[in-house]
């Protein structure tokens, strides 16, 4: 890499970026496509003789019990944590394609560095209050 | 320029497109059938004195597999009578979908490949996380209290692994300076070791803190022990997969051998070299590179399954502390020292 620019937009480069994108697309549908079929040969071998009894919910044998009870989700510290650390984990990227002298250079690592550190600067916060540990 | 941009995108291109998926949707479930066979019936047989799978049909037991493929399909497709049966018919599709949208950047060779995105790896990682949706909505659509234990267990997991793995590729796409899987592989076949180009230079010398990260996260995404906990078989039975049936069990099947096939493949590419072989080129890479990248992907499996069929299963919050106490500090401190060096030589 020489320098750092943007790419032209010509026709062809947008193109070949709705092809990309296209191709996909495409793929989402033949996954369908694949389960479908499957689904559909699976329909016309496969037996079908219904008891009440099979569609008991599985609770190791014995009769099912009550419903839901509520959950405690002891981890949402970890999930808000996990939200701030991956949209930082995206502005990391942009900064890594062009991290070398002929990019962003001694500038970008600074900036970056100064990046990580305050978040890093966070979760030392964080591990010292004891949010880390199983609550 | 709006004629050329939004409908110049048929002829050949098209055909090639179609002949390419036909090829990825023998190959997945291909990748999961030789996976399950080699590291999952013979590998964990032999591993962990299993006599079972190695009888049937005489020889090493080789009639195994199609012994399962008879039973999967003679298996009557059940929805439990107080399932959300939309979300529960649903779910494996997602996780088979997810599968399916990692094996599109995956290249094989200078030409055999889907496409070469130019966020490649970045995009590989975000169509992987998916799969936890997949999850989740048969956890949840079970009304089961296994399977919902198991998906939420899934969902924390995702909140463990997923950092260390993203931050582990950082490294790696700051010394190639892309995140498009073809490029990182040119970039590790162009370059040598310290002049000497015999080998090209795989960024696992480099980068290997990274493999390391990569390759436990990895086994975290996968849910294979150590980390199995959503499925857990000891103690949820099979977690979200406990009220699946027949072929819709198989497709959970497919969508996690197939993407531990994509997640070997992803290590090959990023730390093995993927496909390049130093100073061949042109089209005798395009024949030799498939192989290369197959036998790079079953020595990356084979340490994969190795670490299944011999760890203990731990617990959610000690892979919570695994990943936010060391995995992501460390992972952190390899791309400012990756970067650091990077900008100085």
């Amino acid at each position: 890499m020489t320098t750092f620019h943007a790419p032209p937009l010509a026709a062809s480069v947008m193109t070949e970026y709705y092809r990309q994108y296209l191709a996909v697309a495409v793929f989402v549908g033949a996954a369908l496509v694949m389960v479908g079929a499957m689904l559909g040969v699976g329909a016309l071998l496969r037996p079908k003789r219904p008891q009440p009894e099979k569609y008991i919910t599985y609770e190791s044998g014995s009769d099912p019990f009550g419903t839901f009870g509520q959950q405690n989700v002891r981890y949402y510290v970890y999930a808000l944590l996990f939200v701030i650390f991956d949209v930082e984990t995206v502005f990391v990227f942009p900064w890594a394609v062009n991290a070398d002298h002929s990019g962003l250079g001694w500038f970008g690592f600074g900036e970056i560095a100064v990046f990580v550190l305050i978040l890093v600067a966070g979760l030392g916060y964080l591990w010292r209050k004891g949010l880390l540990s199983w609550a | 320029m709006s004629h050329a941009l939004a409908f110049d995108i048929w002829g050949g291109w098209a055909t090639t497109l179609a002949i390419k998926t036909v090829i990825v949707m023998a190959l997945i479930p291909l990748a999961a059938l030789i996976l399950g066979y080699t590291f999952l019936l013979k590998m964990m047989s032999h591993m962990q004195s299993r006599l079972g799978p190695m009888d049937p049909g005489g020889f090493h037991g080789w009639f195994q597999l199609v012994g399962d493929g008879i039973k999967f399909i003679q298996k009557e497709d059940i929805v439990p009578a107080g399932a959300d049966a939309r979300v529960f018919k649903m779910a494996p599709a997602v996780v088979v979908l997810s599968t399916f949208l990692m094996f599109v950047v995956l290249p094989a060779g200078p030409r055999i490949k889907v496409v070469n995105l130019d966020v490649g790896i970045f995009y590989a990682l975000a169509v992987s996380s998916l799969s936890v949706i997949g999850v989740l909505m048969a956890g949840w659509a079970s009304s089961n209290k296994y399977a919902l234990l198991g998906a939420l267990r899934a969902a924390a997991q995702l909140i463990a692994y997923e950092l260390p793995l993203v931050l582990a590729v950082v490294g790696v796409v700051v010394q190639a300076g892309t995140m498009s899987l073809q490029g990182i592989v040119v970039a590790q076949q162009t370059h040598g070791i310290f002049g000497w180009t015999g080998l090209g230079s795989p960024f696992i010398l480099t980068q290997f803190v990274g493999f390391a990260l990569f390759m436990v996260a990895a086994q975290a995404e996968l849910t294979q022990p150590p980390f199995d906990m959503p499925v857990a078989e000891s103690e949820l039975v099979a977690g979200y997969m406990v009220e699946y049936t027949g072929f819709r069990f198989l497709f959970f099947f497919i969508g996690e051998f197939g993407t531990a096939f994509v997640y070997a493949g992803l290590a090959a590419t990023l730390f093995l070299g993927g496909w390049s072989i130093p100073h061949v080129t042109g089209g005798a890479a395009d024949v030799l590179g498939p192989i290369v990248l197959f036998v790079k992907i079953m020595i990356v499996a084979f340490l994969m399954f190795w670490a299944r069929f011999t760890y203990p299963r731990l617990r959610e919050d000690q892979l919570q502390a695994l990943a936010w106490k060391w995995l992501i500090p460390i992972a952190l401190i390899n791309i400012l020292v990756t970067g650091a060096l990077k900008v100085a030589f």
